[in-house]
This record gives structure tokens, sequence and C-alpha cells, in this order.
């Protein structure tokens, strides 16, 4: 029974950074309908920057409680920046093209950032240990977390509550979920569409970059981070449905789980298993677990 | 789609091109096999791409060639080089048989996001058999042909590049034959409008299908190739990048032409070796700004740079029916 509990542990709090990368990519894909290959490139951006500024707080003699808020702080600021002049700067020049262009503009992001990154931070393993161990361990029917892990958890549902929210009982998500249904119709009633756009575009970068930050106290932030991450929330969005935010928390729970689970079971095989349920929904649902069923427009 | 040029020409540039490696200094007979090899694989998703569907993850019939090579060469004792590019081919092609008509009932990015997920499945199983010798993969012997076995170094690269490119030159060929066929216009209909096919009377999945299983046989056969040339296979071939670097070079290339997918070829193996050279810490920031540029200022590919002028009216025309398309998505 503890064992089963132990997974089933385990995969939330997989799930719940997992979860936050995958809500920026579904919003991205929803928004703008493209599949950004770039995104785990800003999950490893914001990891980088989130222990530049630990690192730099920690030097300063300060807790760790600083370092953390800080470290989201500055996340934040960079990340929608980078968002925006990203979208305004390049993506704008490619709209209207193909989808499967689009996909190869944010994979040639996605090659300059990965070089980007290696530039500034080196190809040596980064840790940023110090905020892991502010909220202490904590004993959960005869298991020993870290508290950290378990705070993860409900700080992601507050963050996938808050989008929810936003894009759902205020204007301005009305106004996006307007261009997500039906963009053509949303630009005759007058919605700037480019300003929505950008907007998303920055918030996707941000959410990303913000998971990045809040795993980087967990992790050994090195190459190759960006391409790992990415694999693993192409996979989520496909399991849920592009661009449903309910169908990235199911998505992020199953393959959370699918991860401990073979953690604890068969290791190595995670990869495997987790590819395996996103082609088993592919195969029989392949608009996704929670997408809603559209006409076909030719 | 050279509409001038005769396959018998072709089959001598083929010859030409193949004898001027005597004179190619050894380092870039290397490079030159790897471009063939890749052009090859890129060829096999320009063909798929003329129905519209682009494959993410070549990199399955890729690593299937090179494993089936790799562990039918060890077991049976084949060291031809020619027997082991038709076995490559033959499993990268019965695979292709496999997912190929359960792949094509989708589209767009469905299909992308499906060819990913295979290919990955494959990467996540290879990694984790330890018979294969797990991420760390393993090597093989020096590759013979007919019976001859070279121990000089560069007349072992020479007759691996000789292969490579008469094998790629002749896929070439036969792509082309493809592409002015019957066949091969249906597959541009079935790109522009697959619904108007079936009323038409033709299966839009056959065509898909068919399209598919030849890709997967040029992927394969390309798996080979990679395999003598490193002498060296591990799981990396089935990986999301392996099969990115692919599609980067079919969207270099264009699908208006099949020379321009050899010219790609090489333009991408000469940047990456150079900037391999010079900008030792930044080539894939070259090869991002390189592609960027590509899809910016070349959106035909490189192909357009030699057919636009002599078919401008229909590429206009073309044009003219991408932009009506991109604005109602």
């Amino acid at each position: 029974m503890n064992f089963f509990l132990t997974i089933v542990l385990d995969g939330l709090i997989q799930a719940s950074w997992l979860f936050i990368v995958a809500l920026g990519l579904t919003l991205v894909f929803g928004v703008l309908k493209i599949l950004n290959i770039a995104h785990g490139s800003f999950y490893a951006l914001g990891a980088y920057i989130a222990a530049s500024t630990v690192t730099m707080v920690a030097a300063r003699g300060l807790p760790p409680g600083v370092g953390f808020v800080a470290m989201l702080l500055s996340v934040a600021l960079i990340a929608a920046a980078v968002g925006l002049l990203l979208e305004r700067g390049l993506l704008k020049m490619f709209y209207g093209r193909d989808e499967v262009v689009l996909l190869l503009v944010t994979y040639a992001v996605f090659l300059i950032l990965e070089d980007v990154t290696k530039l500034i931070w080196g190809v040596n393993p980064i840790y940023a240990t110090q905020p892991y161990e502010m909220f202490g361990n904590l004993e959960f029917a005869g298991l020993y977390y870290v508290g950290y892990d378990l705070v993860l958890i409900p700080i992601s549902a507050l963050i996938g509550f808050a989008i929810w929210f936003g894009l759902n009982r205020t204007v301005i998500g009305k106004i996006v979920l307007a261009v997500i249904h039906n963009e053509e119709m949303s630009v005759s009633m007058g919605v700037r569409v480019n300003r929505v756009y950008a907007i998303a575009f920055a918030f996707g970068v941000l959410l990303a970059a913000l998971a990045g930050a809040l795993t980087a106290p967990k992790i050994s932030m090195q190459p190759g981070l960006s391409s790992d991450v990415i694999i693993l929330s192409f996979a989520i969005v496909v399991i849920g449905g592009l661009g449903s935010v309910e169908g990235a928390a199911v998505g992020a729970i199953l393959v959370g789980l699918a991860r401990a689970a073979s953690v604890h079971l068969m290791p190595q095989a995670e990869l495997f298993m987790i590819y395996l349920i996103m082609a088993a929904v592919l195969m029989f649902r392949p608009e996704g677990l929670f997408k809603r069923e559209t006409a076909r427009r030719i | 789609m050279k509409k001038d040029l005769h396959p018998l020409a072709m089959i001598a540039l083929i010859a030409g091109v193949t004898l001027f490696g005597r004179v190619l200094p050894t380092w870039t007979l290397s490079l030159a096999t790897i471009a063939a090899s890749n052009a090859l694989i890129a060829l096999g998703i320009v063909v798929l791409a003329r129905t519209g569907n682009v494959s993410f993850g070549q990199g399955l019939f890729f690593a299937a060639g090179g494993y089936g090579v790799a562990l039918i060469a060890s077991a049976w004792g084949i060291t031809d080089a020619v027997a082991q590019v038709i076995i490559g081919a033959a499993c990268g092609g019965l695979l292709g048989l496999v997912v190929g008509p359960l792949i094509a009932r989708y589209s767009g990015i469905f299909f992308g996001m499906l060819t990913l997920a295979l290919s990955m499945v494959f990467y996540g199983a290879l990694v984790k058999s330890t018979a294969l010798g797990g991420s760390d993969g393993f090597n093989v012997g020096r590759p013979t042909l007919f019976g001859l076995s070279f121990t000089d170094p560069r007349e072992a690269d020479f007759m691996l590049y000789a292969v490579s490119v008469i094998v790629t030159g002749f896929a070439g060929i036969g792509a082309t034959i493809l592409f002015r066929s019957e066949f091969g216009l249906a597959s541009l209909a079935v790109r522009e409008n697959n619904l108007r096919v079936e009323y038409l009377g033709i299966s839009a999945n056959r065509i898909i299908s068919i399209n598919f299983v030849t890709a997967a046989i040029f992927a394969g056969a390309s798996g080979a190739f990679a395999l003598m040339a490193q002498r060296h296979i591990d799981p990396q071939f089935a990986y999301w990048t392996t099969s990115g670097e692919f599609v980067f070079i079919a969207v270099l290339a264009g699908n208006q032409s099949v020379a321009a997918v050899f010219v790609a070829s090489m333009a991408l193996e000469l940047v990456r070796s150079f900037s391999n050279l010079y900008l030792p810490n930044t080539w894939q920031l070259v090869l991002g700004v390189f592609l960027l540029g590509v899809i910016l200022f070349l959106p035909r590919g490189i192909g357009s740079l030699w057919i636009r002028s002599r078919r401008k009216r229909s590429a206009s025309a073309e044009a003219a029916l991408t932009a009506e398309r991109g604005a109602t998505p």
C-alpha cells in the first residue's frame, strides 16, 4: 500500500511542474496555432536564471526565502521580456505560413537558444539547492518527503486555477478565447489580434520559465535539459488535447504517474511508457482526451 | 522536377560525380558520404511532403535500417556494402508497411506528432534494451564490396562514397520519375484537397501509404549508410533531434527539385563542419540563423533559386493559392 502511495505522491510532484510547462505550451498553441519546440528552451532559460539569482542572493548571506522570491521575480521579468521580443521581433514575420513552417521556425529558435544558454552558463552542471531546504522535511503516512516538493503541488494547482479563472471569468480571457475559437470573426469584431498574440506568447514563455525556476533547486542544470522537457510536454499536451487547459492537467497527471511508476517499477522504461500512452491516445482519439469536436473546415 | 533533364543525362551526372570523388581530398569524401546519405532520407521526407504530410519521426526508420543491418550483419557475417544497403532499405520498408497504413488517416500536425511519438517509443525501447548496448550502442566492422576488403582508409572511404552517391543518385532519378508520374501528381492533389481526390475515385490513404513506405525505404537505406560511415550505432539514431535535422534539410531544399535536396544536404554538412572548425561552441546557433534566413528569404527552398525563373507563372499562381490557404486556416 505504501509502495502505491509513494508512486502516487511522486507522480503528483512530477505532474505539478510538468503541468505548468504544458499549460504554457497549450496556451501558445491554442492562440497562435504554433507548436512551440523552443518551449523547452524557455524552461531551461528560467532554470538557469533562477540558479544565477539564487547563487547571487546566497552570496550576500540573505536567507533562502529571499532567494526564492527573488528568483521567481527575476525569471518572470526576463521571461516576459524575452517572450514579447521574440513574438514581435521574429515570429510575427512568419504568420500566415504553413503550420509546419512555423514549427521549424521554433526549431531554429530552439537551436539558437541552446547555444546561447551554453555561451552564458557554460556546459558544466549548475546547482542552486539553497531554497530546496527551506520548507524542511515532512513525514507523510510513514514516508519522508522534502517539504519543497510537496509545496510545488498547491503552487501549480494555484497557477492552473489562476489561468482557468483568467481565461473563463475575465474580459481579457474571454477575448483570448474568442481568438482561439475563431480568429477571423474576432478581427471583424474589433479585437486587436496582434496584441492577443503577443500577450499569449509572452504568457507561454513566462509559464515555461516559471516552471524552470520552481524546479531549479531540485535539479542540476546542464545542456540537454530543454530537449528532455519539450519531449515530455509534447506528450502531455497531445494526450490532453492541444489547446485545452483541463487536458494539460490530466495529461500532466498521467505522464507524472507514468514517470513515477516506471522509475519505481521499471527504470529506464520511462520515455517508452510515456510515448506509448501518447501513441495510443493519438491512435484512438487523435484530438486528445479533452478536445471538443469541431466541424471540419476545408 | 527538372523537366528538361533526361534520365540518361542524370545517370551520366551520377557517374561524373562518382569519378570526381577520385580527385577529392580525403576529408571531403566522408563528408560527402554523410551528405549523400542525409540527402537520401530527406528525399523521402520530400516525397512524403508532396502529400502535405511532414514526418517528424523518420529517425524511426533510420534507426530500424541501422540496427537491422548491424544485427543481421553480425549474425550472418554479411559485410558487403551493397547487401547492407539492401537489408537496411528492406528493414525500413517493412516497418513502413506496418506503420504507413495506420498513420495515413492523420494529417497535418497530428501526423507529425504521431510519427514523432512512434520514433520516441522506439528510442525508449532501444535505450532500455541491454542486449543492444543500451544508450551506448555498439560497434560494427568495416564494410567490404563484392568480396574485396579495403585496408587503405582512403580506398574504403572512396568505396563508401561511390556506393552512397550511386544509390542516392538512383533514388533521385526514381523520385523524379515518380514526381512526373500520374501517381506523383495525384500525391500533389492529396495535399491540395484530399476529399476531392476521394471523390475522383482515388484512395488518398493508399497514396499517402505508398509515399510513406517509399520514404521509409529511403530512410532505412540511409540508416545503413550512416552505420557504415560511423561503424557505430546507438539509440541517438531514433532521437527526435536526429529526425529534426532531416526535416531541416527537406525544408531547406523545398519540394520543387530533387537536385535541391542534394545541394541542401551538402550545404548543411559544409556549414556544420566549418562552424565546427571555426565556431566550435556555436554551430547550433549558426544552423538556427541559417534556417531562419532560408525560411524568411527563400520560402520555397534552395530549389527556388534555379526553378523560379523558368516556371515563374506557375509559381506565382501557386503562391497565390498558398496565400489564400494561409488566410483561412
